[in-house]
């Protein structure tokens, strides 16, 4: 694929004409590199960051340069560049992109994909339509002025006349890129805000998608990897004589990370592995237990951490106000449990590497996998495939490394199939905390003084061993509080544990806003006041939290009578640029807790897709619930504790909630939709325990106080 | 070892494995039918329903002797043309988000349909409750199920 036209970084496009197949428009995503960056330092050509592809014959390809792992992104990103293009949405078709630099940032996490790619994507539609006007216009002698496009076609209204994209595509190829476009009134949108069937659907009810697992390339192997069950550990030595007993085992070989035996099919792999005979040096951590890490947490309780955010002066405040409110709230670490389990085909031959990946950072892995191979990052090539899930947990490469390591040591490609027990036991965790909350109460039942202080490990820091400072993600909701109290602080301490931490989905948001909003709860009880009103008066500069909060307690019925032992519960929560209030409605007989329903609002600014909106809400709601209700990973002896869905249950059917999401309209810059509808479900479902039989859980999950 | 023989998918299917392979490691690997997940290994999960005789079973536990001689069907075999009740529901409803969990979903579905052609909340609560879905699909699950029960309108 050649590029021809001379363009600058500026202007951010590229076209050409690719062999006669048509207009090609490359555009640049800014990354915030590119963005500090003020000259075309490179000199001459730059590789774009995605295309899209506009063929003869009318057929639309939309290169997709994030991961699709359930949240819609193959569909809602070839969605704005649609709407610019005035394409006929149902000549489009998606390629999903390599891991690529000349893509930009693949990385597919913190619910950015629409907020980064809203601006790019639209140039991009918008800049082919403004070229195919243009060529249409050109053939036809007429001012552009009076040529429109609609539905995938230029049309001169004055004569009737009309041109499709396909037939002007190459015309269009060859004209220079205009350096500003006009993007269209987003009162004219006639695909972006509507609901549009996902692309990837069909392919998913028929069992053709092709998930991480389901890659085949001819001559390949499967491997499993005994990993040291001890954090730390590693082999001393091994036995592989009964294991290469089985016929079909082709081989047993050692690895960074353990060891791996390779087979003709992954039941054999697994068969194998049962047969091994490992000898482990458990190393430092075997004293480490989940009751350690409460003790290390209550050691250093008194210990500052560093401040996050500092509003008057809390302590003092704290000192001399009437009435003194404190509460510690403490998380556990839980697992990601995608439903694919972690695995990567690899195909590492001496001067190159094909990987095949359901990958959530494509780069990454790249990068990795071609350190270790002592390959140049280029002569790895990653293909990214479908996500049975990712939350966050495929964001790290590991399993890629492990594959390309493993395939390098046969000789073969080789598929590493991770059993589920791997996945659980060696996954980077969403941290443990321990979160403890002072409030300083006015007469009046107003809060004058909050102060925050949190303990966990930080994800920063142990990622990066040269860290130093604040890890921002770690004080994220906790910082922003959004409440109107005149005297806040807010830090957090590093404590240092050698349990793999990582990104699950909304990160310290889900913790944060626990703590945040059940601490709010317990505020306005105090008070005598209302919560859903406490919270109203609290945020009257708030006009977005506002809104997702009255229209959420309005769909839900606030304050209407209940039956006995049912009560409702409220929170809202900004994150990742989104606000989200959810109502929850719940039962706790017998000590049971049953959730009916929830009610939810959300405020996302500008949205793509309605029908995936609500989705995202369901989802998130019904991981949030999970980890409210039932998730937990302890630690015993340096190990995981868990292994499976036995011990690590996981909402079902018979536990669903009814959902109601409600989308706030609104002209605002597109928030995130991934995580935002996660964090208000757990304290939203503690108040309306509380609400309903007066009890406050200050520790989750509530399983531990609670069957459910 | 001699070769067992089962009926896939309407045909006569032959494979050369130890008997105590699972059905899913055979679907997947020996066969190549990709459609049916692997998910936990334990019958906890359904990621990995098939039909045997018409019953919903867990083929990660299923070991390939116990359906020699017998009728399996997996979720490429479900329906020719790809347009069961439940696909057709599947698709109105845009019920899968990651999608890896949802042919175990709907082969446990179109075994609970044949059995009960229109069933409860309650009946779907019993019989959809073995199958796991972390992307939180099953309200759309619920619907998409009715859906097909009142033959494609809602």
């Amino acid at each position: 694929m050649s590029t021809t036209s001379k363009v600058t970084r500026r202007n951010f496009m590229k076209v050409g004409a690719l062999a006669g197949t048509g207009l090609v428009i490359a555009f640049y995503l800014p990354s915030s590199h590119e963005l500090n960056t003020s000259a075309d330092s490179a000199g001459g050509s730059f590789a774009p960051n995605a295309f899209l592809q506009i063929e003869p014959d009318g057929k639309i390809t939309v290169w997709v340069t994030k991961s699709e792992m359930g949240q819609g992104i193959q569909t809602s990103l070839p969605m704005l560049v649609a709407e610019e293009l005035e394409a006929d949405w149902a000549t489009i078709h998606i390629k999903q992109a390599d891991a690529n630099p000349k893509y930009g940032d693949q990385g597919t996490g913190g619910s950015e994909s629409i907020r980064t790619m809203w601006t790019p994507l639209r140039k991009a539609g918008a800049t082919a339509r403004t070229m195919l006007i243009a060529a249409a216009a050109q053939t036809w002698g007429v001012d552009k002025s009076t040529c429109k496009a609609k539905s995938g076609a230029v049309i001169h209204a004055p004569s009737g006349r009309k041109l499709t994209y396909g037939e002007l595509a190459i015309k269009a190829s060859k004209l220079p890129v205009p350096t500003t476009v006009a993007l269209k009134d987003p009162k004219d949108f006639t695909i972006i805000g509507k609901k549009t069937p996902r692309l990837d659907t069909r392919e998913k009810v028929e069992g053709k998608a092709v998930f991480g697992l389901d890659v085949r390339v001819p001559g390949m192997l499967y491997a499993t990897l005994a990993q040291c069950p001890v954090f730390g550990g590693k082999v001393v030595s091994f036995d592989a004589t009964k294991a290469k007993a089985i016929k079909g085992v082709r081989d047993v070989v050692k690895v960074r990370d353990g060891i791996a035996v390779i087979a003709e099919n992954t039941w054999l792999a697994m068969e194998g592995r049962r047969a091994l005979d490992i000898k482990w040096d458990e190393g430092p951590n075997t004293g480490m237990s989940s009751p350690t890490i409460s003790r290390m947490f209550a050691e250093q309780s008194k210990q500052p951490g560093l401040v996050a955010r500092s509003v008057g002066d809390a302590a003092k405040a704290l000192a001399s106000a009437p009435n003194i409110l404190e509460s510690l709230y403490e998380f556990p670490y839980l697992a990601h449990a995608t439903m694919e389990p972690m695995n990567c085909t690899a195909d590492a031959r001496a001067d190159r590497c094909e990987i095949w990946a359901p990958t959530q950072f494509p780069s990454w892995g790249q990068e990795m996998a071609a350190h270790l191979l002592g390959l140049k990052p280029e002569k790895v090539t990653v293909h990214v495939t479908l996500l049975g899930g990712g939350f966050g947990r495929r964001a790290n490469p590991d399993f890629m490394v492990q594959a390309a390591e493993i395939s390098k040591a046969a000789g073969a490609p080789v598929m590493l199939v991770w059993t589920r027990e791997d996945d659980m036991q060696h996954d980077f965790y969403r941290p443990t905390s321990s979160q403890l909350l002072r409030a300083g109460i006015d007469n009046k039942g107003f809060p004058v003084a909050w102060h925050h202080h949190i303990l966990g490990p930080s994800i920063d820091a142990q990622m990066n061993p040269n860290f130093k400072g604040l890890d921002k993600g770690a004080v994220d909701v906790a910082a922003s509080l959004p409440y109107a109290v005149p005297n806040i602080h807010v830090d957090f301490l590093n404590v240092s544990i050698p349990v793999p931490v990582g990104w699950w989905r909304s990160v310290w948001a889900s913790q944060h806003a626990y703590a945040n909003e059940c601490f709010l709860d317990e505020i306005a009880f105090a008070s005598r006041s209302d919560p859903y009103e406490f919270r109203m008066k609290l945020l009257a500069n708030e006009p977005r939290y506002k809104g997702v909060l009255k229209l959420a307690a309005t769909k839900a019925g606030w304050g209407k009578k209940l039956p006995e032992e049912r009560g409702m519960g409220i929170a809202v929560v900004k994150s990742f640029g989104t606000y989200v209030a959810q109502v929850a409605e719940v039962t706790v007989e017998f000590k049971k807790v049953t959730v009916h329903r929830v009610v939810c609002a959300v405020d996302c600014g500008h949205y793509v897709n309605p029908d995936t909106i609500e989705a995202q809400m369901q989802s998130a709601i019904v991981m949030g619930l999970t980890a409210a209700l039932k998730g937990e990973i302890t630690i015993d002896r340096g190990r995981v504790m868990q292994g499976n869905f036995n011990d690590y249950p996981v909402l079902r059917m018979d536990e669903m909630p009814v959902i109601e999401t409600y989308i706030v309209p609104s002209q605002e810059k597109p928030g995130g939709i991934g995580e935002p509808g996660l964090p208000p479900i757990a304290p939203a479902v503690s108040n309306a325990i509380f609400a309903s039989i007066g009890k406050r859980i200050r520790r989750l999950p509530i399983r531990s106080t609670y069957p459910t | 070892m001699s070769p067992i023989t089962f009926t896939l998918n309407g045909k006569q299917q032959s494979v050369d494995v130890s008997p105590e392979m699972p059905l899913l490691w055979v679907l997947r690997d020996t066969l190549g039918l990709t459609g049916t997940k692997y998910g936990c290994g334990m019958a906890l999960c359904g990621a990995c329903t098939v039909h045997l005789e018409g019953e919903a079973i867990r083929s990660c536990v299923t070991p390939i002797s116990d359906v020699a001689g017998k009728k399996v069907v997996t979720i490429e075999g479900l329906s020719p043309e790809n347009n069961h009740a439940l696909q057709k529901a599947w698709i109105a409803e845009e019920v899968p988000q990651c999608g890896y969990c949802q042919p175990g979903q709907i082969m446990n579905s179109a075994a609970l349909l044949a059995k009960t052609p229109n069933p409860s909340d309650a009946d779907i609560d019993a019989a959809m409750s073995g199958n796991i879905c972390r992307c939180g699909t099953y309200q759309r699950i619920r619907s998409a199920i009715h859906r097909a029960a009142a033959g494609g309108a809602k």
